[in-house]
């Protein structure tokens, strides 16, 4: 999908396996991450109106996810693919200890 | 004061066990104040550097608490370092507001937000953005960095306190904390319990008078100026503690323990390998229940045959004679696996888990057999299927496990068909009980009281009627424990239940002769037993 001059927009999906869901753990992992690409990321549990700045821990803790809700990851930019894979491996690996 | 002369008693929620008698140290959060407001720019500048030197201040704190404690403040410093948090904070500045009122009404949103949250850990959560809140305000204000200075042993008294605020306390002296609100899952009542503070939370409202507390985190009570009598009934009580605790180490030693002239056998569960390194798993009768679940977490892949063999070796080596049970992978439920468990089913409580799922996945089910049976011959093994309801699951997860068998001897590789059981969990299962030819069953208690009261047991509003004593629970068990009984076949239970000395009594009466606990209920356990066999009560 082409979307003008920025480039393509990646997109990813993956299960929010952790026990107590997108808390602040997690959150400050996936946004600490998601600070090291260039890209533009979002995040939204799938269905939700609002897409949310991944790089945002305020944003994302209240987005509320809960345990077994699914996530949308999209992104654009120069690193925007290698950005959607890194969040999406990061999810479903749950949150492992050294990541982010 | 309901004790008049005698001092006043006041009741709360148990945060933190232990207990602290001194003087009462009231901490207050530092409301009210003014601060003179500069032009936009200065305004945007104070905010700025109180910003940086906050984000410097509390990543001192974490480098030097280390550990829980640094973890917990890393939230802190991720929101200071939100660009779209602070700008939003910014932009009310550029519209004439002062920093300080800016920021505040912006955390103030966020803590409302978190409070409002239906779940009490994002609620506990607001606790640390008012502790952020209050970092920032008393930095703007120029009164920041007078550290608390609590005498030897005192009892903190304050409507909440933070995380930094708690790590700035020096409590080597010893002491507790009072809190007024606050929460048993705060991050403060964590950092409590590391560092074996007594703590208790949710006390009220609490007179502006008092010079000297005792706090008991066992029974949830502060009391204030205590008259002499109290100060001996608490000493009693505080020394009681300590004795119990003492001998609770001294029963684990002994080898085995009984009740009314049985042996009980006292085994242990295990989440993964590492928590063999809990000082008193070495006390413990075998391993009654390992779960594999860890296996699947943290990985973006399925664990191969080698990774699996590798752990459930380490743990019968650990073990040498004694037995070890190993679950298989009980996934599904509240424990979804990418690329192993079903999405979308509406009640995944009730839907396709446990040994469910891993018959309807023979591909991944049968690496794991293929594990199991190759480490069945380097120890004392059982396996045991979870969330079985019909006789022919058992027997359809036998017929795998055999064909996996031959086919690793029919290769030259050592492999086994170990013992199989059976955990109980469904209630259909522990109605037809006999229609089962399982080597052992284990009763795992808390989806078994979930399903028998048809309790979702994570739903804290049911708690009331989540009672693992229900009759009818507790009648499901007796069936098992007496089935196995008539049959020689052994019985364990391997639920919370287990680990919790008030069912203890219910569970012996029930006829069961084999627990396992997790390795920091071991002590504890082993001494009710010891209680109970001698007359006493739970204790």
């Amino acid at each position: 999908m082409l979307d003008r001059a920025d480039g393509q927009i990646f997109t990813g999906n993956v299960r929010l396996v952790h026990a107590v869901g997108m808390h602040a753990r997690p959150a400050v992992k996936l946004t600490k991450l998601a600070k090291k690409f260039q890209a533009q990321i979002s995040v939204r549990v799938a269905g939700a109106p609002e897409w949310i700045n991944a790089k945002s821990v305020a944003k994302i803790m209240a987005m509320r996810a809960a345990h077994g809700s699914t996530i949308e990851i999209k992104a654009s930019g120069t690193d925007a693919e290698a950005a959607v894979a890194a969040l999406v491996d990061l999810v479903a690996s749950d949150f492992p200890d050294g990541a982010g | 004061m309901q004790g008049g002369a005698a001092g006043s008693a006041y009741r709360g929620r148990t945060a933190s066990i232990g207990f602290a008698h001194g003087p009462l140290v009231r901490v207050d959060a530092g409301a009210g104040g003014e601060r003179a407001a500069g032009t936009l720019v200065e305004e945007a500048l104070a905010l700025r550097k109180a910003i940086d030197l906050a984000s410097g201040q509390i990543a001192d704190l974490a480098a030097s608490a280390g550990g829980e404690a640094a973890q917990i403040l890393e939230f802190q410093v991720a929101l200071l370092e939100d660009e779209d948090l602070i700008e939003q904070i910014f932009a009310s500045i550029g519209d004439g507001r002062p920093a300080d009122v800016a920021w505040r009404s912006t955390l103030d949103e966020q803590i409302a937000e978190y409070n409002s949250a239906a779940d009490e850990y994002l609620q506990a959560r607001s606790s640390d953005l008012a502790d952020l809140r209050d970092r920032v305000i008393h930095i703007l204000r120029g009164d920041a960095g007078e550290p608390l200075k609590i005498p030897s042993g005192g009892v903190v008294c304050a409507d909440d306190l933070p995380p930094s605020r708690f790590l700035e306390i020096d409590w080597s002296g010893g002491g507790g904390l009072a809190l007024l609100h606050g929460s048993p899952t705060s991050h403060v009542a964590m950092l409590a319990r590391a560092r074996g503070i007594p703590m208790v939370v949710q006390l009220g409202a609490i007179p502006d008078a008092g010079a000297t507390a005792l706090l008991d985190g066992e029974g949830a009570t502060l009391e204030l100026d205590p008259s002499a009598e109290q100060v001996r009934i608490f000493e009693k009580r505080r020394e009681s503690h300590r004795k119990s605790r003492a001998s609770a180490r001294a029963i684990l030693r002994r080898p085995t323990a009984s009740w009314r002239g049985e042996h009980i056998k006292l085994l242990i569960n295990i989440q993964r390998v590492d928590d063999l390194e809990h000082a008193d798993a070495q006390y413990a009768d075998g391993i009654g229940l390992m779960r594999t679940e860890f296996l699947l977490a943290g990985r973006s892949e399925l664990p191969d045959e080698e990774t699996q063999f590798q752990a459930y070796d380490a743990v019968l080596r650990w073990a040498g004679q004694r037995p070890v049970t190993i679950r298989t992978f009980d996934a599904g439920g509240d424990k979804p696996v990418p690329g192993f468990t079903f999405d979308g089913e509406a009640n995944p409580f009730l839907g396709v888990r446990g040994l469910r799922l891993c018959l309807a996945r023979p591909e991944i089910f049968a690496v794991q057999l293929r594990a199991l049976a190759r480490a069945a011959v380097r120890g004392n093994l059982k396996v045991m299927f979870p969330m079985v309801t019909q006789a022919d699951e058992l027997e359809a997860g036998r017929k795998l496990f055999a064909d996996v068998v031959q086919r690793l001897q029919a290769d030259g590789i050592a492999a086994m068909l170990p013992e199989l059981g059976i955990m109980v969990e469904v209630p259909a299962a522990a109605l037809t009980i006999s229609s089962f030819k399982a080597a052992f069953f284990s009763i795992g208690s808390n989806d078994l009281a979930q399903y028998v009261l048809a309790c979702d047991r994570s739903n804290g509003a049911l708690a009331p009627l989540m009672d693992p004593l229900h009759p009818a629970v507790l009648d499901l068990i007796s069936r098992t424990a007496e089935h196995g009984r008539r049959a020689g076949v052994s019985v364990s239970l391997c639920g919370d239940m287990a680990g919790d000395p008030r069912c203890l009594p219910a569970l012996l009466n029930c006829g069961l002769r084999e627990l396992s606990v997790n390795a920091s209920a071991l002590a504890q356990i082993k001494q009710t037993i010891d209680r109970l066999s001698s007359g006493g009560g739970v204790g």
